[in-house]
């Protein structure tokens, strides 16, 4: 195996890792705007924002982590990427900031705005549906390259049935992932009301999230029968992923074995997404930049493998000591510490 | 229009992001030192005052962190967006200080957020100080490592350039080029300097409002002569800088300083104006003083500008930055020296109302050094991104609209900017330090009380 293969697994367990941290994160911030506005706030911020203080910073390194990663495994990405996308690009890093802001104002310095609560919960959800644009323009169709540089075509983007399945995948299953995740929070604090709620929001935007996976899956064998037929060739992933988010759900309609409902939906989207990643290869934006002809040069692939190494013996220990201490300490959970 | 043309505004919106960024970046890696001094002395010493201290900086210091990771993030995108160009060519180099960046800021989250959690968790609050140390390691550690990307593009080395193909590359010695040793130096310091010079602000704010209670006088006492001593080490560091460009860029030196002709013996020209001619008047001159800072010897031979073909000149302004970065330097040396000086000898009040002024604009004068220093350091550069290989004109994006992201963003540091100063100010003025030092240790404060009468 090729450095240029290890690379993009690292990189796309990053992207992985983000959409999970993530998801948990931007839908929290939606549900307790929701919950604000529908006077169950006192049911849900509490678990919400002892959970989310002390790891919001960590969640956005998850990203920084993966776009410095890209562009220094795939130097060629900066440059069709950084053309196309910059006003996607530049709008989600305005959402991101606010966001990322604003909750350290609201949670550091004046509890209880509503404006920030709302920016906070909004750009939640506007967040992802922005992101997404990068997995759809790397399809195809959606780029142009003439001798004046590269352009966004957003009549092509805006009108096209995939990229809009896309968006609302991304935006049904951060609140799929995000209400699973309180779920099993909401358990292990033992706060029975706000579990009741969570509970409800975890079963309702299951369907939509599979109704989303497989209109998305239509609208590409549209798009690009190509990865579309490649896709098919590896039907067995993504069966191993329908099979777990039916455990996921079935766990949580029988009210038991939380902790194993939210591993599973992990799974779920671990197969999907790595399904999804396999087929997309040997392209990084199709047709542009494949594995082999965008990797950087072996020295650096190589360099980067090895710091990448050093940096997880440093990381995996404090990631494990956070988590003992906020996510797994049952005293902090339920709000003794 | 000059609005339309995308090379003059991705350098204009590159700008503005980092001129916004740095003020964070700096007190980012320049607060958690002073943080964990004060909570040590404070655990020591057993002094309540000290470590209340250390725990309301750690609270002011959550938000600016906050705005220093999202302009941090935003510019980290905004050099593959802006400068697509020079990313494909330069990442084949730099990614890995790039990369090691990101773990060193991955590392600093995950103990700031356990450090900012755990105040009472602890039985002995050794351990919670213990905390500090990941978060100063990596603060300073990415301060480093992004550092010697900009040391890479000012002298840059470990590759060979054939057109677009770059090949021959040697990672490490792109990140331990020239640059490296004094830049990284001359950050590092000038950013604890700049912290403690705000922390100080503060405090001497607070006396002179009269609000001065122990708390203040104790806080005004440390960041002071954490002032002083970082003002040292700055003044070591911006002199090693001088060495540096002497050596390796002579036209940043020689822009600076007006010094248009190679000569031994160059005087150093401070502030005036340039005429027609290009003669420097209304200047005061150190004769010798351009040599001795250059080599270390009044007579050396220092490279003039001339040297440097037109087109590959700096502009002649920065001579200004230069000048007065150095002075505010000089002053935050000159002014914690004398409060020291007043503090010891016993007859004198250190504080002394013109004193105590003198302290409270040093903070802002020393964020205005920091920035000034930048412009001068990017500027003294121009017309190149990377020194000797790729012009700045050649690296930007040739994408449409850069104009209106350059609109969005000013409105976007305009909320931050003030959402920032808001919380800020809600968080400190609400909530003065008496009386949460008389909630969080009563028996402390009424044993204070005690004592006073």
């Amino acid at each position: 195996m090729g450095y240029e293969y290890i690379g993009i697994t690292v990189l796309w367990f990053f992207l992985y890792g983000y959409l999970i941290v993530a998801s948990v994160d931007f839908g929290a911030g939606f549900y307790a705007y929701y919950a604000k506005v529908t006077k169950k706030d006192h049911i849900m911020n509490q678990l919400i924002s002892r959970y989310l203080s002390p790891v919001w910073e960590v969640t956005n390194v998850f990203f920084v982590f993966f776009f410095v990663g890209i562009v220094g495994f795939f130097p060629d990405s900066a440059y069709y990427y950084g053309q196309a996308l910059l006003i996607p690009g530049s709008i989600a890093i305005v959402l991101l900031a606010i966001r990322g802001s604003f909750y350290a104002f609201e949670n550091y310095g004046s509890k209880d705005n509503h404006l920030y609560m709302f920016l906070y919960g909004a750009t939640g959800l506007l967040i992802p549906a922005s992101l997404s644009t990068t997995l759809t323009i790397s399809e195809g169709g959606f780029i142009e390259e003439s001798a004046n540089g590269v352009r966004l075509l957003y009549g092509e983007l805006f009108t096209s049935p995939y990229s809009w399945s896309v968006v609302v995948l991304a935006i049904v299953s951060v609140l799929y992932i995000s209400s699973m995740f309180l779920t099993y929070y909401a358990s292990k604090a033992n706060d029975q009301p706000a579990l009741e709620q969570v509970r409800k929001y975890a079963l309702f935007w299951s369907s939509p999230t599979i109704i989303a996976s497989l209109t998305t899956f239509i609208a590409l064998s549209q798009h690009n029968p190509e990865h579309y037929q490649k896709a098919i060739d590896l039907w067995w992933v993504f069966g191993l992923s329908v099979a777990f988010f039916i455990i996921a759900v079935l766990l949580i309609y029988v009210k038991r074995f939380y902790g194993w409902a939210f591993v599973a939906v992990m799974l779920q989207f671990f197969f999907a997404f790595f399904g999804y990643g396999a087929s997309h290869l040997p392209y990084i934006l199709q047709p542009y930049i494949t594995l082999t002809s965008g990797a950087t040069n072996e020295t650096m692939g190589i360099t980067l493998i090895i710091a990448f190494i050093g940096g997880l013996c440093l990381l995996i220990p404090s990631l494990y000591l956070l988590m003992r201490l906020f996510l797994f300490d049952a005293d902090y959970v339920k709000g003794n510490k | 229009m000059f609005f339309d043309d995308p090379v003059l505004m991705s350098r204009l919106l590159t700008s503005l992001t980092l001129v916004f960024h740095i003020i964070f970046a700096t007190v980012g890696v320049g607060i958690p030192v002073m943080i964990s001094i004060a909570e040590l002395i404070g655990i020591k010493k057993k002094d309540q005052h000290l470590q209340l201290l250390a725990r309301r900086w750690t609270r002011g210091m959550t938000v600016t962190i906050a705005v220093g990771v999202v302009t941090g993030t935003a510019i980290g995108l905004q050099l593959s967006l802006l400068w697509p160009n020079f990313m494909q060519i330069a990442g084949n180099v730099i990614a890995l200080p790039l990369f090691m960046e990101v773990f060193a800021f991955f590392f600093e989250a995950i103990f700031l957020g356990i450090y900012l959690y755990t105040w009472d968790r602890f039985k002995k609050p050794i351990y919670h100080w213990l905390l500090s140390i990941p978060i100063i390691l990596g603060s300073t550690m990415s301060a480093f490592f992004i550092t010697t990307v900009n040391g890479f593009m000012n002298t840059p080395q470990g590759f060979e350039l054939d057109g677009d193909t770059v090949s021959a590359i040697s990672p490490l010695a792109a990140m331990f080029n020239p640059a490296t040793p004094t830049k990284v130096f001359h950050v590092v310091s000038s950013a604890y300097l700049t912290s403690a010079a705000i922390l100080a602000t503060i405090s001497a704010v607070m006396i002179l409002k009269k609000k001065g209670s122990a708390y203040h006088k104790k806080a005004l006492k440390l960041t002071v002569t954490a002032t002083f001593i970082f003002a040292l080490l700055t003044a070591v560091a911006g002199d090693l800088s001088a060495k540096f460009l002497a050596e390796y860029q002579p036209e940043k030196l020689a822009a600076g300083e007006w010094h248009f002709e190679t000569e031994e013996g160059a005087d150093l020209v401070l502030f005036g104006y340039l005429d027609e001619n290009n003669e420097p008047q209304a200047a005061l001159k150190l004769p010798g003083a351009l040599s001795f800072l250059a080599h270390g010897d009044f007579n050396a031979e220092v490279e003039g500008l001339n040297e440097t073909p037109v087109d590959e000149q700096p502009p002649l302004w920065i001579h200004y930055m230069f000048d007065l970065m150095v002075s505010i330097g000089f002053y935050l040396l000159g002014i914690s020296a004398l409060f020291l000086l007043f503090w010891k000898v016993k007859k004198w009040n250190e504080e002394n109302r013109w004193l105590l002024w003198g302290i409270a604009v040093s903070g802002p004068l020393a964020m205005l050094a920091i920035e000034f220093g930048w412009i001068f350091a990017e500027e003294g550069r121009q017309p190149w991104i990377l020194r000797g290989f790729m012009t700045v004109s050649e690296a930007a994006t040739t994408s449409d609209h850069v104009g209106l992201m350059f609109i969005l963003f000013i409105g976007l540091y305009t909320i931050l900017g003030s959402g920032c100063i808001t919380v800020l100010r809600k968080m400190f003025k609400n909530h003065p330090a008496e009386a949460e030092f008389e909630n969080r240790y009563p028996d402390e404060a009424a044993a204070l009380k005690e004592g006073d009468q």
